[in-house]
């Protein structure tokens, strides 16, 4: 089993390098000088000049690389220049909101896409599974931003049942203390139930939003799988053993079923963190999504670096971890492994 | 399912085996799942549109007129106007060009790229392999989005980049599927027998391996129209789209967006319906040609 | 693949994990329903009333740095310094016309300075002896000289405004003892009082900025970037960049009458229509970046008060590059300036809410007030006849840039442009540029056209014409123009408003404006408004030349 990591983590290695490497020249691709941004309004040639000194920027390329990577060594992944904050501080507060938003996103998307799956799976062919995957379809055809300001317009303009999107809390609570930066799950271990209310409150839309984005792949694998498992042996033995149609599908077919499914649900993961920036934009949510999106319209290359080398690492040990699980889960997998 | 339809029995004295056409096989197909049929219908209707737009709408695309700006649909206006005064109906069919344009070039691009990388490393595999993999690795580790956005400003937003930056992301899809395709067939009866009648590896590469994956690359281009389409909304969402005043649905979404809470909603609606009728359309029609090229593989 | 074991062997597994599973979510949904039960209604007594004395402010962007000192500090960045720290002097008020408060451009009140001399080479201001830095320290003189030192000292746009008004050398700052400060001249300029009260020459707290000073940061730029050290009417007590900004009223605060609110907070919301929704329905107090339309709308409707105010001293112009072909050609330059579809801009891309420009009887000025109309208007016929004599008859392609952060006004009137100039043969593609390429754009001074927004702080004619059409081509000259002429009658212009010789004053400024008519370098196309939208229940506003809020007056009913 650790053996089998080991040489995970070994093939990943030449990954994360190339990604550093394309990230680095992407940034210093982007056109727009720093520089002149930074020496403000009526900049002079003079103080533009002194400004990229102290950025480093008028060294040339391999040599600034060098220096990245030797600070990337020490874990400084350098500081932000339209905040001002070292970026491995702003990540650090800012990634558990981007992940509390994914996450709940991906729980609610679970909630609706997997019973649909199994619906239409059991009534394979009828108009039920039509209407499935019609629904799951519409989902992902809607640009995610569009259905986010729909959402937003149709339930809290409109209806007033939503709160304001204001972001994560609204401006009357302070944030619970700080333990795991989840609001969720901080307010309830100081079990502050008001903050832990509003929080959930404010996450409503926009895990709706990603939800509705995320319910095709879900709802199409699970449907598919628990085809797959219908007409497997051991469900028609079950059935033919006179073993009621519910017990049939849930305690046998569905658990086998699920396996895939949670190789899908890594990927749609990976995925709903990029497609993260516009949901958070809309929202005005305060996750690393809409903090790079920021940085990279101003140039401003440490956060956007930053970010990548962040996302790719978590794809890299959500994926780790996924064939783990699916290693314990399975222990098929385990063996061929 | 490699083997071309139609290969029947020949055994000598039985009768012929039925043999079962593409198109009939395609008619059997979209007769049981009507959804199908509906969505070869609207590619039909939606291509219709993209060469005949700019010649049937109604009014020029790009003329504004102040004096009736922001009319809601009417007779007038079948979908009424937007903030400069141009009719959106005319800028929906007109935008119907480029629409499917990004996303057709995007496709080929991606195929072109992604498919041909792919099967050489599957089909050559050692260092082939290990380069295309590396490569499609290190873009799958990127978080999509940002990286369609980082691609298209450095390069700046014009329709070519976008579709650039569209194919680049969707490389790896490609590379890996046409990859798994290739490496199952490498050794099959009809590589052998080609290389025992003196082709080349290459050109056993295009003309037998090629062909033979093209169903299910089919299947993932449909899928990656309706994608190309919808990231070119999300860029325009970030001021990263096309240019104005070009009419492309994604940006005249964008643009429509920030006037629904005053009320006109018909800007975002209209090119919002029809993106959302293109992409469905897409995936349906995905769904369809799988059911017809590989139905084991439905989902 | 037999999985005839597999149920038996399973179940024990699962049976355990699923209790585990089970419970946790019993209890999970329990709390929940007793969390949403519990609850009391948002406006609790204790919380109506904190409500009242706490506005909520809502803008795209919020500060990147709260000290106007600080590299590349953002406009929203001014307005925290310009709340939590002091000037020597300020503005009087005046009413304006419609009811809406604005700063007096001419007359100065008591800040920090209780009262001053105006001498001939020299201004000489007594402190107030009361006032104390929101850390307890008193403010002296020494203060005031470190602080105008260290603005004329860090470069960049604060050197720069402090410049604009003479005040060049750390000589002329004299602290003569605890309570008096000199500022001497360097030469006789007019702009140099109003300078004083422009937020940049702010008064910090030396002694405890200097504790935090290091070698590489003499000045303690990185320390004020998220603290406040002034002695100002509010001071930060939570900063998260990008997210949100949380001032609290300074109970000890001199410089003026004790401010209403106690508490401020300013969050940012990227999505415009979501600021808007956030106003009309109440949950928002004020809000003052939206577009054009909303604002026009939000008038119409009446639930939020619209106060509207022409910027001093600014226009939005399409201006041309006359350094390099085709746009060096002033017949080309005038042939554009009849082409332009003046009316159709404002009623189209900003609603009404602006100024008109154009159209007036002829280029000589009528007055010294800028700005004011050209004699140009949309003249089609007019503009092709020049542009054959220019040359241009077979017309010319061309760009039209902007700066895709103003893009909510620009992008209209650039389309309109676009398509007007198109009737006259000049075919243009337009160009939307990102923000921190905007500033490397215009350093570069190579669009050829572009449409941008300038205004100065201090509002008069010469100071303009000083950043827009000197010859020593500041970035705001985004159209290159050096004329030697034009040199000389903006710079007899300032000296002549700093001897008091106003005959020459008029003259040279008469002729500046009209010569800038005439060569058109850059086309005036409307001087537009401030709106800033406001709850029904909250007054005071005030317009400043700096275009951000003034807190200190705010009142919430």
């Amino acid at each position: 089993m650790l053996r089998n990591i080991a040489r995970r983590m070994a093939t990943v290695i030449p990954t994360l390098v190339g990604v550093v490497i394309v990230t680095f020249l992407l940034t210093r691709v982007l056109p727009g000088d720093p520089a002149v941004y930074f020496a403000g309004p009526a900049a002079t040639p003079q103080s533009i000049a002194e400004i990229r000194k102290s950025l480093g920027l008028d060294r040339p390329l391999p040599e600034q690389f060098l220096r990245y990577v030797s600070d990337l060594a020490h874990g400084n992944l350098g500081s932000s220049l339209s905040t001002g904050q070292p970026v491995v501080s702003e990540i650090a507060s800012r990634l558990p909101a981007s992940a509390e938003l994914t996450l709940c996103g991906l729980v609610v998307a679970i909630l609706i896409a997997v019973p649909l799956g199994v619906l239409a799976a059991v009534k394979q062919g009828s108009l039920i599974d039509h209407a499935c995957r019609i629904v799951a379809t519409a989902g992902v055809s809607l640009p995610v931003f569009f259905t986010g300001l729909l959402l937003v317009y149709a339930f809290y303009f409109l209806l007033g049942w939503s709160p304001a999107p204001l972001g994560r809390l609204d401006v009357f609570y302070s944030a619970p203390s700080n333990v795991t930066g989840f609001y969720l799950i901080d307010s309830l271990l100081v079990g502050d139930l008001e903050v832990f209310r509003a929080a959930l409150a404010q996450l409503i839309l926009p895990a709706a939003t990603l939800a509705i984005f995320s319910l095709a792949p879900i709802a199409r694998m699970t449907r598919a799988s628990m085809l797959a498992v219908l007409g497997s042996d051991f469900v028609r033995t079950a059935r033919a053993s006179g073993l009621a149609p519910s017990t049939v599908i849930i305690t046998y077919a569905f658990r086998n079923a699920m396996l895939p499914v949670i190789t899908t649900l890594g990927m749609v993961f990976s995925f709903l963190l990029g497609a993260n920036v516009l949901v958070e934009k809309v929202f005005a949510w305060p996750g690393i999504g809409s903090f790079a999106v920021e940085a990279l319209i101003a140039s401003d290359f440490a956060p956007v670096q930053g970010f990548v080398l962040t996302m790719a690492i978590m794809y890299v040990l959500l994926n780790l971890a996924i064939d783990i699980l699916y290693g314990v889960i399975d222990p098929r997998v385990r063996m061929e492994g | 399912m490699s083997e071309p339809a139609g290969t029947g029995s020949t055994a000598v004295g039985a009768l012929p085996a039925p043999r079962t056409s593409f198109v009939g096989h395609a008619r059997h197909v979209i007769g049981e799942n009507p959804v199908t049929g509906i969505a070869f219908a609207l590619f039909l209707l939606i291509v219709a549109c993209a060469v005949l737009g700019p010649f049937i709408a109604p009014y020029d695309p790009l003329a504004s007129d102040t004096s009736a700006t922001l009319k809601s649909p009417s007779a007038a206006h079948w979908f009424g106007t937007d903030q400069l005064g141009r009719d959106i109906l005319s800028r929906v069919m007109v935008a119907t060009r480029l629409d499917l344009a990004i996303a057709i070039f995007s496709v080929v691009l991606v195929f072109m790229l992604g498919g041909l990388s792919g099967i050489a490393a599957g089909f050559f595999g050692g260092w082939t392999d290990r380069v295309v993999s590396r490569i499609a690795d290190t873009i799958m580790a990127f978080p999509l989005f940002v990286l369609a956005m980082g691609i298209v400003a450095a390069l700046g937003n014009t329709v070519q980049n976008i579709v650039l930056a569209t194919a680049i992301v969707n490389f790896p899809l490609y590379a890996r599927v046409a990859r798994a395709e290739a490496n199952v067939r490498r050794e099959a009866g009809f590589v052998q027998a080609a290389r025992l009648s003196g082709n080349g590896e290459y050109r056993i590469l295009l003309t037998q391996i090629l062909p033979n994956i093209m169903p299910i690359m089919t299947v993932q281009m449909s899928l990656t129209m309706g994608y190309a389409i919808l990231n070119a909304a999300g860029l325009s969402f970030i001021g990263l789209g096309v240019r104005p005043p070009t009419p492309e649905w994604g940006i005249m979404v964008a643009e429509g967006a920030a006037f629904i809470v005053s009320g006109e909603w018909w800007i975002a609606f209209f090119p919002g319906a029809a993106l959302m009728i293109a992409v469905f359309c897409f995936n349906l029609l995905g769904d369809g040609l799988r059911d017809i090229v590989d139905p084991q593989r439905r989902t | 693949m037999s999985r005839k074991h597999l149920p038996s062997r399973r179940i024990p597994l699962k049976s355990a994990a699923h209790i585990k599973r089970r419970d946790f979510l019993k209890s999970a949904t329990a709390m929940a329903a007793v969390g949403a039960l519990a609850t009391p209604a948002v406006w609790s007594p204790a919380k109506a009333q904190s409500r009242k004395e706490t506005l909520l402010l809502v803008t795209e962007d919020g500060p990147n740095n709260l000290d106007i000192h600080g590299v590349g500090t953002n406009r929203s960045g001014y307005e925290a310094t310009w709340n939590c720290y002091d000037r020597l002097i300020s503005h009087a008020k005046k009413t304006l016309p419609d009811g809406t408060l604005s700063y007096d451009r001419d007359k100065f009140t008591p800040e920090l300075a209780e009262e001053w001399n105006l001498g001939d080479m020299s201004v000489t201001f007594k402190l107030r002896k009361d006032a104390k830095f929101q850390d307890g320290t008193p403010v002296t003189a020494k203060d005031v000289q470190w602080s105008f030192e260290r603005a004329i000292s860090v470069g960049g746009f604060p050197t720069v405004q402090m410049k604009a008004g003479s005040l060049v050398k750390k000589e002329q700052f004299v602290a003569v003892d605890d309570h008096t400060f000199r500022v001497d001249f360097v030469g006789k300029d007019r702009l140099t009082m109003p300078d004083l009260a422009v937020i940049v020459p702010g008064v910090y707290n030396s002694g405890l900025i200097q504790k935090h000073a290091t070698e590489k940061d003499p000045w303690g730029l990185e320390y004020t970037k998220s603290n406040t050290c002034g002695s100002g009417a509010y001071k930060v007590t939570s900063w998260k960049p990008g997210v949100e900004t949380i001032y609290e009223r300074n109970e000890s605060w001199v410089g003026g009458p004790k401010p209403e609110l106690k508490r401020i907070i300013w969050r940012t919301i990227p999505s415009a229509g979501n600021r808007r929704a956030l106003m009309e329905r109440g949950d928002a107090d004020v809000s003052f970046d939206l577009p054009a339309k909303d604002f026009a709308e939000l008038k119409q409707e009446g639930k939020v008060h619209v106060a509207s105010t022409p910027i001093g001293n600014g226009i939005y112009y399409l201006g041309m590059n006359v350094k390099n072909p085709p746009f060096d050609n002033v017949k080309l330059r005038q042939a554009v300036a009849y082409a332009v579809p003046y009316q159709k801009i404002i009623d189209a891309a900003m609603f009404k809410l602006a100024e008109p420009m154009f159209g007036a009887p002829s280029n000589e000025p009528s007055s010294l007030v800028w700005p004011q109309r050209h004699g140009y208007n949309t003249d089609l016929a007019k503009a092709k006849a020049l542009m054959a004599e220019a040359g241009f008859a077979n017309g010319l392609e061309t760009t039209i840039s902007f700066d895709l952060g103003q893009g909510v006004v620009s992008e209209p009137i650039a389309i309109l442009i676009q398509e007007s100039l198109g009737q006259i043969g000049i075919k243009t593609t337009i160009n939307k540029i990102p923000g921190a390429n905007w500033r490397s754009e215009m350093a570069k001074k190579t669009m050829p056209m572009m449409v941008n927004f300038f205004s100065g702080w201090l509002d008069y004619p010469e100071y303009f014409f000083f950043w827009c059409y000197h010859g020593q081509n500041a970035i705001f000259n985004t159209m290159s123009y050096v004329d030697a002429d034009m040199t000389a009658m903006i710079d007899g212009a300032r000296a002549a408003a700093g001897s008091g010789d106003w005959p020459t004053y008029e003259k040279d400024v008469k002729g500046f404006i009209k010569k800038a008519f005439d060569e058109v370098p850059r086309i005036p196309l409307f001087q537009p408004y401030l709106n800033v939208a406001l709850q029904k229940n909250v007054t005071g506003y005030t317009y400043w030349f700096h275009r951000q809020l003034d807190y200190r007056s705010l009142v919430k009913a």
